[in-house]
């Protein structure tokens, strides 16, 4: 039933496009809606949760199966998924007109995404999680591109796919060492039953550093956020559900998923909670200077997930410390499966606030919107709502994870060991800043937006408030802030504590610890150190005008938007001048790549493994007509080499063949000579009309025209291929299997003539296919010389 | 009698050489084909001689196939130096 539901929306994408085609009088996407609906309620009756798996076997030869394990953490993903999809669904439907888009392709895409995603959280063969995981960035990169008719759709959609893919590719390797490193089992469970011994293993240190480097590219960490932004290009649903609720928060799941087992390493503490933190800094300054709505939403999503990750680094300390240190760490994880579900939350609701905006005004410029406070009360009041929830002000649900994690974070800085010392402060230092930055822009994006004059001139269209049914999701959204945000221990027994233990893997339950988050713990660090964001915070908003400049010192080209689109035109550029360098068209360039390639193996070859020995035992005596006729071959090649004129080059080679049949006849090999005759005197011949058919033009009769590199190849070959021979002469191994051949061509096949026997009877298959090859040459040069495409019709004979 | 072979032979080879020589050097197309195709009644001749050396009578065909390839490669480059063409197409062409 859980793979059936897991995979129910790649099945269900199957039927959309007929409904779409066939039912062109309902907007599609009222067929969708009941899926993500149908499955929330399936994954709500989960609670409370006892953990359980199933297996549907796929490959297991190869130890590849479905294999879907629900867990703590897996059903929080899923009630996300399923529940912030039921509501994009929802407001799609009013977001996009029935009339003007494709809708069938749109909740393809989007179904797919669906079950990728569900895949992804549900799986628990690391195979099957990393296909599910390309299917996502795969179903990502179809949504991005959704109005492929932009061309900055294409850009998002192109640098989001390379960014995400590379990742992706990384994370395989990851699972693939993990997989060496277990002896062959693509279990997460077997993982982390055996990763006690894995710490001083050394593929432990790559396989972590893969890991996170598909975990960060996936959840827009420093310095690969730059796809999330320009993913923006997408509908607002999408944004809102794939670039703020899910997608994005998959590499958050493989952090917490991959705790249990390389949490040990103090190096995978720094790196999740450093890059976490540099994250949540640089990209909460950045969002404050965006003046594109969902640029600026883009951007903010990057730095909540620099903030859950960095939590989620914090809580990987529990595996450290001491057992009451243990507790206090394993508060952090807490904080960051809470802020989790509030960032899912507010984040989605003002995704589709700006949507709305957007839909109504026909503009998402900051500059020019304002004063949407009368016309649109109820998206403004949603505003708000996020807003203050996001910049972590009570009584939302945002105050309380800000709170959390400020105490985590002042809980780092008085870490003892990981030779911290001084450093440990920088860590609620930046967390401060970062959360001042956020508090500015919260402000900002409500401000710019709903307060002031408004400035009716600048609209493209005159506002109105939207319609109810677009209105409907994002208020389900907001209540859902204050509801958590009032009443936060509804989630506490029955979400988060699953999902935490599943982060730490049991000692959660063991410790007897119990989630209870209440809005005042009396006047500790962190209740100052949210006045002083909230003080700070409102200081920087009305000065705000006054100190922009700042923005400017950030020029465009030290961004790294800058630096990667550089990257990408660089190596193609120059791969490019590679290829046209090395590729010149010349077949002459060619063959001396070839054959110099051939000297330096063969010459490496020779010198590393044959001991050459050179025995003249088995060589047999020269005779006097050996010698001339070698004399004259020779000469014949010499000529060819030389010849001023084709003409005598052609006869010098005919003449170079008829030695070479004279010198079958004196090595005793009648049937070669009398073919060597035949043939040579009708090359000969062919050559000849070749060379008469020449055009005119490049008719010159020129020589050779001497370079040395040839000449210095010729020679290498040469001498190469002549110590070749002697060498595997003088190493004769085995005895001939002529004997054979003798003994019996008259008592087995009834032939005196042993060449045409072997030819017809004993090896009669080889003559068999060069029969073929002749036919197939006579067809081709029949073909040649007879299908000429006429003029004008060039292609029709290619 | 061996020797008397051997003489031959190394006549023979002689022979070869001066017409090598010929058509080399040959100042006309017409004195390289006729080197060749005495080339080819000499090589004949080397068949003979080498047969009988071999005491061998599988090579008497070659001698016969360079008798009748001779005469056909001169034929042909003799029409073909004449008229420019090895094989003629039909008239009404």
């Amino acid at each position: 039933m859980l793979n059936l539901a897991m995979v129910s929306p790649l099945i269900f994408a199957l039927f959309v496009p007929f409904l779409y085609k066939y039912v062109r009088s309902i907007h599609t996407g009222w067929f969708v809606l009941p899926l993500p609906v149908l499955l929330f309620l399936y994954f709500i009756q989960h609670l409370p949760l006892n953990p359980y798996g199933q297996t549907l076997p796929w490959i297991p030869s190869l130890g590849m199966d479905f294999q879907v394990y629900m867990d703590g953490l897996g059903l929080l993903f899923s009630l996300l998924i399923t529940g912030i999809g039921s509501l994009v669904v929802l407001y799609s439907i009013y977001y996009l007109p029935k009339e003007k888009e494709k809708l069938g392709h749109f909740y393809v895409y989007l179904l797919l995404f669906m079950g990728a995603m569900l895949g992804v959280v549900l799986s628990d063969n690391a195979m099957a999680l990393y296909l599910f995981w390309e299917l996502t960035s795969f179903s990502s990169f179809l949504l991005i591109g959704y109005w492929n008719e932009r061309e900055r759709s294409r850009y998002g959609a192109q640098k989001s796919m390379l960014i995400t893919v590379l990742g992706g590719l990384s994370l395989l390797g990851g699972f693939l060492l993990l997989s060496v490193m277990s002896g062959g089992s693509y279990s997460i469970r077997d993982w982390m039953a055996m990763a006690d011994a894995w710490p001083q293993h050394p593929l432990f240190v790559p396989a972590m550093l893969l890991i996170l480097l598909g975990a960060f590219t996936k959840s827009a960490q420093f310095p690969f956020y730059i796809w999330l932004p320009d993913a923006m290009e997408a509908p607002t649903p999408v944004s809102a559900y794939l670039h703020s609720a899910t997608m994005v928060k998959a590499g958050i799941y493989l952090v917490a998923r991959f705790t249990p087992i390389f949490a040990v390493s103090s190096l995978w503490v720094w790196l999740v909670m450093g890059i976490g933190m540099a994250t949540l800094c640089w990209a909460s300054f950045h969002a404050a200077r965006q003046t594109d709505l969902k640029g600026l939403l883009a951007y903010s999503t990057v730095s909540q997930l620099g903030l859950i990750m960095s939590l989620l680094g914090a809580g990987a300390l529990a595996f450290h410390g001491d057992p009451g240190d243990r507790r206090l760490y394993m508060a952090a994880v807490v904080a960051a499966v809470f802020h989790l579900i509030n960032h899912a939350t507010f984040k989605g609701s003002l995704f589709m606030a700006a949507g709305i905006v957007d839909h109504e005004t026909g503009t998402r410029d900051i500059r020019r919107l304002g004063g949407l406070l009368s016309v649109m009360p109820i998206t403004f009041t949603v505003a708000v709502i996020g807003s203050l929830s996001m910049a972590g002000v009570p009584p939302f649900n945002g105050f309380l994870s800000k709170e959390m994690f400020f105490a985590a974070m002042v809980q780092v800085a008085n870490a003892q060991w990981l030779s911290l010392d001084v450093w440990g402060i920088l860590f609620p230092v930046l967390a401060w800043v970062g959360s001042v930055f956020t508090f500015l822009y919260s402000l900002l994006f409500v401000g710019k937006t709903f307060l002031g004059a408004p400035k009716p001139s600048e609209w493209p269209k005159q506002p109105h408030e939207a319609p109810v049914g677009m209105l409907v999701a994002p208020v389900v959204l907001a209540v859902l802030v204050i509801g958590f945000g009032l009443f936060p221990n509804v989630l506490s027994n029955t979400v988060i504590a699953p999902a935490v233990d599943a982060v730490v893997n049991g000692v959660f339950r063991q410790e007897g610890l119990s989630v209870h988050i209440s809005h005042w713990h009396g006047w500790t660090i962190e209740v100052w150190m949210t006045i002083g964001v909230i003080v700070l915070g409102v200081w920087l908003y009305r000065t705000f005008d006054s100190w922009k400049r700042v923005y400017g010192v950030f020029s465009r080209r030290l961004s790294l938007n800058h630096l990667y689109d550089t990257v990408v035109r660089q190596m193609e550029e120059r791969s490019y001048s590679l290829t046209s360098r090395y590729m010149t068209g010349y077949v002459r360039t060619y063959f001396l790549y070839i054959l110099s390639a051939m000297i330096a193996l063969l010459i490496a070859t020779i010198a590393l493994k044959v001991d050459g020995r050179l025995s003249l035992s088995h060589l047999a005596e020269v005779g006097i007509h050996e010698l001339m006729l070698a004399l004259v071959a020779l000469i014949g090649t010499a000529t060819t080499v030389a010849a001023k004129s084709r003409l005598v080059a052609i006869i010098a080679l005919g003449s170079v063949g008829y030695t070479v049949s004279l010198f079958f006849v004196l090595f005793r090999a009648p049937d070669l000579a009398l073919t060597q005759l035949v043939i040579e005197t009708i090359s000969v011949a062919l050559f000849l009309l070749c060379f008469y058919h020449l055009p005119k033009l490049s008719r010159h009769e020129k020589g050779v025209r001497f370079r040395l590199g040839n000449a210095l190849i010729s020679l290498g070959v040469g001498a190469l291929v002549s110590a070749i021979a002697l060498l595997a002469y003088s190493e004769k191994n085995f005895a001939s299997i002529a004997q054979y051949h003798i003994e019996n061509a008259y008592e087995k096949a009834a032939g005196k003539n042993i060449v045409n026997v072997i030819l017809v009877d004993f090896r009669g298959f080889d003559t068999l296919f060069e029969i073929c090859v002749l036919a197939i040459a006579a067809l081709g040069i029949y073909a040649l010389v007879k299908l000429k495409a006429p003029k004008g019709e060039s292609g029709k004979y290619e | 009698m061996t020797v008397m072979f051997y003489i031959a032979l190394a006549l023979l080879s002689l022979a070869i050489g001066c017409f090598v020589y010929r058509v080399v050097k040959g100042p006309t197309v017409a004195d390289r084909v006729i080197a060749l195709d005495a080339i080819g009644i000499c090589l004949a001749g080397i068949v003979a001689v080498l047969s009988i050396l071999l005491e061998t009578s599988v090579f008497l065909e070659i001698i016969l196939l360079i008798g009748i390839l001779a005469f056909l490669g001169t034929a042909a480059f003799a029409k073909f130096l004449q008229k420019g063409v090895v094989i003629e197409r039909d008239g009404n062409r």
